[in-house]
């Protein structure tokens, strides 16, 4: 699960790391006053407004602006609350706005040798070694990926103790591995353990702070101050049970409807740009239907575990979900029955492909329909779907998942 | 021998009463397994429909049963604390079929088994032959050592006519599409390891079918921290007499196939691997980015691709399929036996 940048930050502020002041707004009339808060006892009033979107790509897009008057203010809130955002990670159609961040902008300390006191911080797993890992690095502001890539010496890492976590020493060290010194330095040290103490307790994916900045001396902090200036927090979905409090920053609005339905209903889906809608029993067999599907020239448009049990329930909703999208010309339905038995299996199948309602209205399959069975009483499972096809002209049963996937191509090309 | 268990390892089940733990604990019970018992806190004293004991603590179920195995089915919040209940018993094989154990409570149970297994002069990069306690899962079908079929009337074994003698199965897959080596064509038997539940019953089936028994096989698990993974098993497979041949089967996400095809490499230098490996991938035409299911089936960096994995175990002299119709028939290319059926 992700949250947006205003309840990152929130989520930092209550936890003791410094952000710099701000308010969300979702109408231009409150502008000027989010500004005017913002920018309270600057002597030449600065500020930032920032879309409250997931995705990412909002600077290129327009939809991150430096502003420095209430009347700025207003004006870059009327654009993002009235066009949609489009950027390489937005859907073709754009993302509507519609709450957006007024925040103070922070001044950043220059960096003696050139450029500013910017870092990056992060804290995630590390899935080879099995710990937590806080990740820092002297170049913050742009794409780590890119760093880690081209010049992984610029990235320091920290293991965090698996029981103890981010020991305060271990912070220190990798504070002075940043090249910062003095106050700045136990400033900086502060803010990494308690982003891992968050990272664990909140049971997340990534906990990062990117920039992490250092504000020029001023008469409250004469080294400056190390403030977090953006945020960004994922979640292991497994987590979420027991943290009832991030389960209720959830954005539903940020969600492909169709994804969304299906976890209600216990199904994993995942949406493709492919005609060929699949189903199958259980993760690693439903990848492994669409990399077959590819191999006999086909195209996936869907990943779809209907989880172990295959109920009637579930292939009703599993169909549905699939045959929401108007460019799926076939459907494939994969089930290794195991325990369940083929029969009831193929039952449910038929039950749910004879009631499936279309469009239009009407009930019934109307996209080629190919099933593959295999487990406990599969001959009878197959004689079941052979016999259905006078209410479902379009079912046809395959022998083995070659046989399935060389069908359903054959049925959408 | 095959690994980890086999017909006379005493088998008990934590979460034993609850629904998922009752069924499985029957369908194991049917296929032969030797089950001695469960355990429920609180429900202590009692006995479960196929008349095994129900214990409140592990400690109590081992100093009653002797068990060696548990096959857990506690609920996510407590599925790392019945692991650790579990070793602290000195229960050996730890099988968690449990679903969305979240990863911190992963992370925290592994290190604390990581310590019990060191002070018992395992840990890291010690042979799994070696280690005191066994973790397989969480998020797994679990592992099975096939028996021989005894009963030819039913796919699940019947009370008192139980399907399979000297086998064991621990967790949720179908024991019949299993084969003893005894019962099979080609009186071969390959080793079967896979980090998904029904791709893994595939395996299993394309290899029954075209002659093959299996020694053992053990679904390692779809989370990105769990126990055992790949070269683990590899390990195991390569020392075991019973078996023949490897088969790996791995999907997107993390780099344990990549470790593995390392691994392969150098055994094979040393002369400690000398049976052929066969492997398919899954998850070539995943997106990345986009959790494929399994919270660890996920695509982040480069070599987290199937492409990555499947150039790296082909580097390693691994036979791979392409298409997962054709595992069995890559087992049997790399083991230069007919593929009839």
């Amino acid at each position: 699960m992700k949250i947006h940048e205003y309840q990152a930050r929130e989520l930092l502020r209550s936890s003791g790391i410094p952000v710099p002041s701000g308010v969300v707004i979702t109408g231009v009339d409150q502008a000027a006053a989010a500004f005017r808060g913002a920018t309270e006892g600057m002597v030449s009033p600065l500020a930032v407004v920032k879309a409250q979107v997931h995705a990412g790509g909002r600077g290129k897009a327009g939809f991150v602006k430096l502003v420095r008057s209430a009347e700025e203010a207003e004006d870059a809130a009327r654009f993002m609350l009235t066009n949609r955002m489009h950027s390489p990670q937005t859907p073709p159609e754009g993302l509507e706005v519609t709450r957006l961040l007024v925040a103070r902008a922070a001044d950043i300390a220059d960096r003696a040798g050139g450029g500013k006191e910017e870092f990056y911080l992060a804290v995630t797993t590390d899935r080879a070694t099995r710990r937590n890992v806080l990740i820092a690095s002297r170049e913050g502001g742009v794409e780590i990926e890119r760093i880690a890539e081209e010049r992984p010496e610029a990235i320091h890492k920290e293991v965090l103790h698996p029981l103890a976590g981010l020991l305060p020493f271990r912070a220190r060290e990798a504070a002075f591995a940043l090249g910062l010194t003095g106050k700045r330095a136990t400033q900086a040290a502060d803010i990494m353990v308690r982003l891992a103490k968050l990272y664990v307790e909140l049971d997340c994916t990534l906990a990062e702070i990117n920039p992490l900045v250092v504000t020029p001396p001023s008469a409250e902090f004469a080294e400056g101050q190390v403030l977090a200036i953006d945020a960004k927090f994922n979640f292991d979905d497994n987590g979420l049970f027991r943290q009832k409090a991030v389960s209720s920053l959830h954005d539903a609005g940020e969600e492909n409807p169709s994804e969304a339905r299906a976890q209600r209903f216990g199904l994993s889906y995942v949406a493709l740009d492919g005609n060929i809608g699949c189903l199958v029993n259980g993760a690693g067999l439903a990848m492994a239907t669409m990399d077959i599907v590819k191999l006999h020239g086909g195209e996936p448009a869907n990943f779809l575990d209907v989880g172990g049990s295959a109920t009637e329930e579930a292939v009703t909703e599993a169909f549905s979900i699939i045959l929401s999208d108007d460019r799926v010309k076939g459907v494939l339905v994969n089930i290794f029955g195991g325990i369940m038995k083929c029969d009831v299996i193929a039952q449910g199948i038929i039950n749910a492909a004879t009631k499936h309602k279309n469009h239009d209205g009407s009930a019934g399959f109307k996209v080629p329909l190919v099933v593959r069975l295999e487990g406990t009483n599969v001959d009878q499972g197959r004689r079941l779907l052979e016999s259905a096809k006078g209410s479902l002209p379009t079912l046809s049963a395959a022998t083995d998942l070659a046989d399935a996937a060389s069908k359903v191509c054959a049925a959408v090309a | 021998m095959a690994i980890l268990v086999h017909g006379g390892t005493r088998v008990i089940c934590q979460g034993i009463t609850g629904s998922f733990g009752a069924v499985h604990t029957r369908g194991c019970f049917l296929y032969g397994t030797k089950m001695v018992g469960g355990v429920t806190p609180g429900k202590g004293g009692t006995k479960d429909p196929n008349g095994l004991a129900i214990f409140d603590t592990v400690h109590r179920a081992v100093k009653e049963t002797g068990a060696e195995a548990t096959m857990i089915f506690v609920p996510p919040g407590g599925a790392a604390d019945a692991i650790l209940e579990a070793a602290d018993a000195g229960v050996r094989v730890i099988c968690c079929i449990t679903e969305g154990v979240p990863v911190q409570d992963m992370i925290r149970a592994r290190a604390v088994l990581d310590e019990m297994n060191l002070k018992m002069g395992g840990g890291p990069g010690v042979s799994p032959a070696h280690q005191r306690y066994i973790l397989i899962g969480p998020n797994c079908p679990g592992i099975i050592t096939p028996g021989v079929r005894v009963n030819q009337d039913s796919m699940t074994g019947e009370p008192g006519k139980p399907f399979a003698k000297d086998g064991c199965k621990i967790g949720i897959m179908p024991g019949y599409i299993h084969t003893h080596v005894s019962q099979s064509r080609l009186k071969k038997a390959v080793g079967i390891v896979s980090r998904s539940g029904t791709l893994t019953y595939e395996a299993v089936w394309q290899t029954s079918r075209l002659g093959f028994g299996q020694s053992t096989c053990v679904g390692i698990g779809g989370d990105p921290v769990r126990g055992v993974n790949h070269v683990d098993c590899l390990e195991l497979f390569a020392d075991d007499g019973e078996t023949d041949g490897i088969l790996l089967i791995g999907e997107i996400g993390g780099t344990d196939e990549i470790e593995a095809a390392r691994w392969i490499t150098r055994a094979r230098e040393s002369g400690r691997l000398t049976k052929p490996v066969a492997a398919f991938i899954a998850g070539r035409t995943a997106p990345p980015g986009r959790r494929m299911g399994h919270a660890g089936a996920i695509i982040g960096g480069a070599d987290d691709t199937a492409d990555a994995k499947i150039k790296a175990l082909r580097e390693a002299g691994v036979e791979v399929a392409l298409s997962p119709a054709d595992m069995g028939s890559a087992m049997a290319k790399a083991m230069g036996v007919g593929v009839g059926v």
